[in-house]
């Protein structure tokens, strides 16, 4: 019965009627699935189901896709293929593939593999900064300095991440005007881009407006993406009045994979089929050929035995 | 930190801005509805025994909630999971500022409603001519003559009535239904003396463009104060889309605890929003509710429990499992 009903064939209004705001016609979608999804994900993917995934997201009309992370295999076994990865996949025009640096090394190692596109990560919280990389948030940011001058000598596009935008598992709330000092500093290194991100999924249209707000005064609104995560099920909410506050790029995970590292068994990135599905629904383009991206997420379900996290798959809207 | 404590830190943002993007204030206050223990538990594979239905209700009945849809009064031929009405209505502890509405197909369901103590009843009407026919064998304009029926009977003993209109958003057998009848169901009724007008996306369906381009038309012919959203979240699209009603003006909602029911048209895919899930993003924006969230996920906790299943709210998963110690 529900594959007769097609949500996409209504169309409806591009902005709201009685506003001065309207959404933007088009989002671009930033798919974090083959990393930021795998790395939380415990089964080890073999590689070629990993080059295989990212190739189907390739044809499904995304733009940018993370595909690896240049960390070291230490600490992110999962992460270990990352140069048969980048080396294996096939890189289809018009789609940028970028994968995490987190010092220079891996910079290095990053664009000796190919990459055309990088990431780096900074976060809005002290606590977390030290726990997770064991550095303070200044100490990383002079770390990555380095990144950011080896990127602009060699013309390779950087990508900067704020974790904790609104939450931190060990602060607890997190200051805005800290998201934006953070925000503001890997703008001015010189990162084109800078997703913030609600790492443990707390934030609500409340708190992720406030934040936004304070972020917006600092970086051009049109260098901003927000990065929610659906810990609290309140990631398209959160999407949706950043959308209205004028962010016009958006970060989720097929399937949604990847759960969350502080709350076992609660999940983690938004999928990217139901933030597609809300857009397409707003007359918002994306380029994402729906039932394709639905394909991509089936199969990497499938090779990691589990069930996706999207409703939009789960309810099985084939268009 | 405890993920108790960090939730506590999230509520109670509030936006400082008067005006949404659509021109009117986020409400101050929201009523829930809690529609769990009939909508929930009407679309649970297992039968549940009256004692824990009871149970469930009592537990609601303690959070702050002020109304809870305790039950039907439909035929236990058409469903069996409600064939205890009365004896969940006689047996539940009634508070005192809480409503029990339960549902009244027709006359007949008024009349045991009635005698089993009921003091508000509710009718569902269907924006779409298929739906109606094949959930209540017969067309809306029929079905309209019977709620009529229920209508005036309970106007007679000043017994309050609520209209729900089902497939607001879409049909699952003809599709796209149009925002203009949805309204003119809405709105009729709402003439016939309904207080209230759930305004149902039964199949989940919906998103915010589809939503807001429903309640424009609707709110021609029905005012705002007396339209709830009922939204289903099979697509995930639930919260954004009471969001979006929030931002018309819309400030009642329905929910269930735990999310409770799942979708009969798609099997394996979620029903009802969870109450919890929608309470912490009303909280979370400085909207007051009333309700304690900690003990409605108590409430889904215990009828998870009896009915061995997974909670479908987010947030209370997300509080069962946290342990912020943990680094990577």
């Amino acid at each position: 019965m529900h594959g007769r009903v097609c949500p996409l064939a209504v169309s409806v209004p591009c902005c709201y009627a009685n506003s001065a705001q309207a959404f933007p016609g088009k989002v671009k979608i930033v798919e974090v699935g083959p990393r930021d999804g795998l790395q939380n994900e415990k089964t080890l993917v073999p590689t070629e189901a990993k080059i295989k995934l990212i190739n189907m997201l390739s044809e499904s009309g995304l733009s940018v896709i993370e595909a690896t992370s240049f960390v070291s295999p230490k600490w992110v076994p999962q992460m270990a293929d990352q140069v048969e990865v980048m080396k294996g996949i096939s890189r289809k025009p018009g789609v940028t593939y970028q994968v995490l640096t987190p010092n220079l090394q891996g910079f290095q190692a990053a664009v000796k593999a190919g990459a055309p596109e990088v990431a780096i990560f900074g976060a809005a919280s002290e606590l977390f900064s030290k726990k997770n990389i064991n550095c303070s948030v200044d100490e990383s940011l002079q770390r990555f300095d380095e990144v950011m001058k080896a990127a602009k000598e060699a013309g390779v596009p950087v990508r900067g991440y704020v974790s904790c935008v609104v939450g931190c598992p060990y602060e607890g709330k997190v200051a805005p005007e800290k998201v934006a000092h953070v925000a503001k500093r890997l703008y001015s290194m010189g990162c084109y881009e800078i997703s913030l991100g609600d790492t443990i999924g707390v934030g609500t249209p409340g708190s992720m407006t406030k934040m936004l707000e304070a972020v917006i005064k600092e970086v051009p609104v049109s260098a901003l993406a927000v990065h929610c995560h659906d810990t609290y099920g309140q990631a398209l909410a959160n999407i949706l009045v950043a959308l209205q506050m004028g962010i016009s790029v958006v970060d989720s995970s097929v399937a949604g994979l990847g759960g969350c590292p502080y709350a076992q068994g609660a999940s983690g990135n938004v999928s990217t089929e139901d933030v597609v599905y809300m857009l397409h629904g707003l007359g918002i383009q994306t380029g994402v050929d729906l039932s394709k991206l639905m394909d991509a997420g089936a199969f990497i379900c499938q090779t990691l035995n589990r069930k996706t996290s999207s409703k939009v798959a789960q309810a099985a809207c084939k268009l | 930190m405890s993920f108790e404590k960090l939730g506590e830190l999230f509520l109670k943002t509030k936006i400082n801005y008067k005006k949404t993007i659509t021109g009117h204030a986020y409400p101050e206050f929201v009523k829930i509805v809690e529609v769990g223990p009939r909508d929930g538990l009407q679309n649970e594979k297992e039968i549940v025994p009256t004692g824990v239905k009871i149970q469930l209700i009592d537990m609601l009945s303690g959070t702050g909630l002020s109304v809870i849809e305790a039950t039907s009064f439909v035929s236990s031929k058409w469903v069996p999971q409600m064939a205890d009405h009365t004896d969940v209505l006689r047996g539940i502890q009634k508070a005192s500022n809480v409503q029990y509405p339960v549902l009244t197909p027709n006359l007949q369901g008024f009349q045991d409603a009635v005698a089993a103590g009921a003091t508000e009843v509710a009718v569902f009407g269907s924006a779409s001519e298929t739906f109606s026919k094949k959930n209540i064998n017969c067309s809306v304009d029929e079905s309209m003559l019977r709620f009529e029926e229920v209508i005036n009977a309970a106007k007679k003993r000043q017994i309050p009535v609520r209209g729900y209109v089902s497939c607001a958003l879409g049909c699952p057998h003809e599709g796209h239904i149009e925002p203009s009848k949805v309204a003119e169901v809405a709105k009729r009724l709402y003439e016939m003396g309904c207080y209230e007008i759930s305004l149902g996306d039964t199949i989940g369906i919906g998103t915010p463009g589809s939503m807001l381009k429903m309640l424009q038309r609707v709110m021609k012919d029905v005012p705002i104060n007396a339209l709830a959203v009922h939204c289903h979240d099979t697509y995930g699209q639930a919260l954004p889309n009471i969001l979006t009603a929030l931002q018309m003006g819309v400030s009642v909602v329905d929910s269930a605890v735990a999310g409770l029911g799942g979708c009969p048209y798609a099997q394996g895919s979620s029903g009802n929003v969870s109450t919890e899930d929608v309470l912490y993003m009303l909280h979370g924006m400085g909207i007051e509710t009333g309700v304690n969230i900690a003990k409605v996920i108590e409430a889904g906790s215990f009828i998870c429990s009896a009915l061995s299943r997974k909670t479908n709210s987010k947030v209370a998963q997300a509080r069962s499992t946290a342990c912020c110690d943990a680094s990577l």
